[in-house]
């Protein structure tokens, strides 16, 4: 579904703040794997989502989705694919929209947008009853102002409205991580629901270990631009927080691991 | 106190002409997010080219969608600079703003203002509106549906109702979309660059309507007509929000608020030089005040005397 060849990328190219974020990086995922990502501060997880969604273009390598060559694609037109959720919740929704058209836009994602009415009467019955399994009591406030409500109802709804459209590839960056623990786990829950649902392809970057070795069938760890671990199947099902630890530090060399990982 | 009472009406013509302008200035500044300064030259050309295109025995229905039309290609001037070559906003539009004023010249063949001359009968019945018709509908010698302020009123009411349409469109939702947070509109395939292109468009050829409106209104076009035109559309758009927004919460009645806002400051400016002596080189300055205040009463209400409430909400988080 997902096919990454060699990707690099470098910020600032040629002044002091010079960074390169990504180093080679290769990732294939096939239909309806649930990738979970995790690594250190300024690994390079959100430049690896970003560079995928095609928030800028790459230096080297290509990128195809489902088959398609993106690489060069800009970011409205890759949208047909993708489906987001940002770590910043006020990113991926439109704060003086209402929920309903928010909604409406997104399920638009990746049409042509044309002097039809912007909502049509039947699709308020049917976000009605997609609101209800978030379960927030978000579906008797339809024309609500997203900018009132809260932030892990607006990741919540962010999320709805990324898998409204059923999206070749789903990106995740740390979509639970500006949210209170038990917002967090509902909102980690909806996640959980959707993506078995649909048998979403799924990449999901969490800073939490314990996440990322519950959801998904195969997890990735990033280090300095590279992906230094990527465990899948059965070894995935029997890993523990402190096998990722250990392994982290074999695979990078250090043991500054604890540091640079944050528990969960 | 007579005299303010009797140049009411005009001042009210006037404020429903600058109206329509600064509903334009709405679509750039609260819709599109961008503060558009290409305003005080498109305005121009938009009364350019209806002047032109009336003497040249052109309908006056044709020559009002002519300077529509021009009003569209300078905010593509400008949307283009700032998407295309990556200019910022600001700058694009004093550029094209700038480039104006030699084409507005030209337009009206280098001359800094051109006339109607509305003492020959035949050009007065061609005209929709006329700062003359005030006065005849007070005589009782035109019905009083040739009033300027009905009229415009009318030019007012068919805007926003097509205004209105056009928001509620997928294309003016992506549009409301791309001001409101132009990451979330790109996730959703919403091709930004076209969007603020079309809403550039769309304001100044409102705006440029405006200009033709008002040429019309007082007979010509002038180089300088423009001039202080996007404080003017400001001023309207902030009052129409500050007085009304507890009374109008639908968009509709917001683009209303914005004309009403318009009719309030040209009220205002013509109390001050009815009921003063004050010198009209004055007036200028009269309006940068009454906009920096009601730019300011705003941001220190809200750093000051309300709750913080966030516009997202970080407060579950
Ligand atoms: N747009 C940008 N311009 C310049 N540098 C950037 C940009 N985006 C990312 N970087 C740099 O690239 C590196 C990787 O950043 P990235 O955001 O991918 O890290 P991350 O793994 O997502 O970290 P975190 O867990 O903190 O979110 C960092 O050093 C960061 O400063
Ligand atoms: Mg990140």
């Amino acid at each position: 579904m997902l096919d990454v060849k060699n990707i690099y990328k470098t910020f600032n190219p040629g002044t002091v703040n010079e960074k390169t974020a990504l180093r080679g990086v290769s990732l294939h995922l096939e239909d309806g794997d649930f990738v979970t990502v995790i690594g250190g501060n300024g690994a390079g997880k959100s430049t690896l989502l970003n560079a995928v969604a095609g928030t800028w273009l790459v230096d080297e390598g290509s990128i195809s989705i489902g088959g398609v060559d993106v690489t060069h694609l800009p970011e409205h037109k890759r949208a047909k694919y993708i489906g987001r959720v940002f770590q910043d919740p006020m990113m991926g929704t439109a704060a003086t929209m209402q929920i309903e058209e928010n909604l409406a836009l997104a399920a638009r994602r990746g049409k042509g947008r044309t002097l039809r009415r912007g909502i049509a009467r039947e699709e308020r019955e049917n976000y009605r009853e997609l609101l209800k399994i978030l379960d927030l009591g978000l579906e008797d406030r339809l024309t609500t102002k997203v900018g009132l409500l809260s932030g892990g109802q607006r990741q919540a709804l962010t999320l709805l409205m990324a898998t409204l459209q059923r999206p070749d590839l789903l990106l995740l960056d740390e979509h639970t991580a500006a949210l209170d623990p038990k917002t967090a786990a509902k909102v980690l829950d909806a996640t959980e629901r959707i993506v078995n649902k649909d048998k979403l392809t799924t990449l999901m970057i969490t800073h939490n270990m314990k996440d990322a070795i519950i959801h998904g069938n195969r997890l990735i760890m990033m280090y300095d631009g590279q992906i230094v671990l990527d465990i899948s199947g059965e070894d995935k099902k029997k890993l523990t927080v402190e096998d990722l630890l250990a392994k982290f530090g074999q695979a990078t060399g250090s043991d500054e691991a604890d540091d640079k990982l944050l528990l969960g | 106190m007579g005299s303010f009472i009797g140049a009411l009406p005009g001042a009210v013509s006037q404020g429903l002409i600058w109206g329509i302008m600064a509903i334009g200035v709405y679509i750039t500044y609260k819709i599109l997010d961008v503060a558009d300064l290409t305003v005080d030259g498109s305005f121009c050309t938009g009364g350019a080219v209806f002047v032109m295109l009336f003497a040249a025995q052109v309908p006056v229905p044709v020559a009002l969608l002519a300077a529509f039309g021009a009003g569209l290609l300078a905010g593509l001037a400008t949307g283009l600079l700032h998407t295309f070559c990556g200019i910022p906003a600001i700058l694009s539009g004093i550029l094209t703003q700038l480039g104006l004023w030699s084409v507005n010249l030209a337009i009206m063949g280098m001359k800094a203002n051109v006339s109607i001359n509305v003492n020959d009968e035949a050009n007065l019945n061609r005209l929709w509106v006329s700062l003359r018709f005030v006065s005849s509908v007070a005589d009782g010698k035109m019905p009083f549906y040739r009033h300027p302020i009905v009229v415009v009123g009318v030019f007012t009411i068919a805007v926003i109702a097509v205004l209105y349409w056009f928001f509620g469109t997928e294309l003016g939702s992506a549009l409301r979309a791309t001001g409101a947070n132009g990451n979330m509109a790109r996730a959703q395939g919403i091709n930004t660059n076209v969007t603020k292109v079309l809403g550039l468009m769309i304001s100044n050829g409102l705006v440029a309507l405006s200009g033709a409106l008002l040429s019309q209104y007082q007979s010509f076009a002038d180089a300088s007509m423009g001039r202080g035109a996007i404080v003017i559309g400001l001023a309207a758009v902030i009052i129409g929000e500050v007085v009304f927004s507890r009374l109008f919460r639908n968009f509709a009645l917001n683009l209303l608020a914005v004309s009403f806002g318009a009719i309030i400051y040209y009220v205002v400016i013509q109390a001050v030089i009815s009921l003063s002596d004050i010198n009209t080189n004055y007036l200028k300055l009269i309006s940068a005040a009454i906009v920096a205040i009601f730019l300011t009463v705003p941001y220190w209400k809200g750093r000051f005397f309300s709750k913080p409430v966030k516009r997202g909400g970080a407060a579950n988080a």
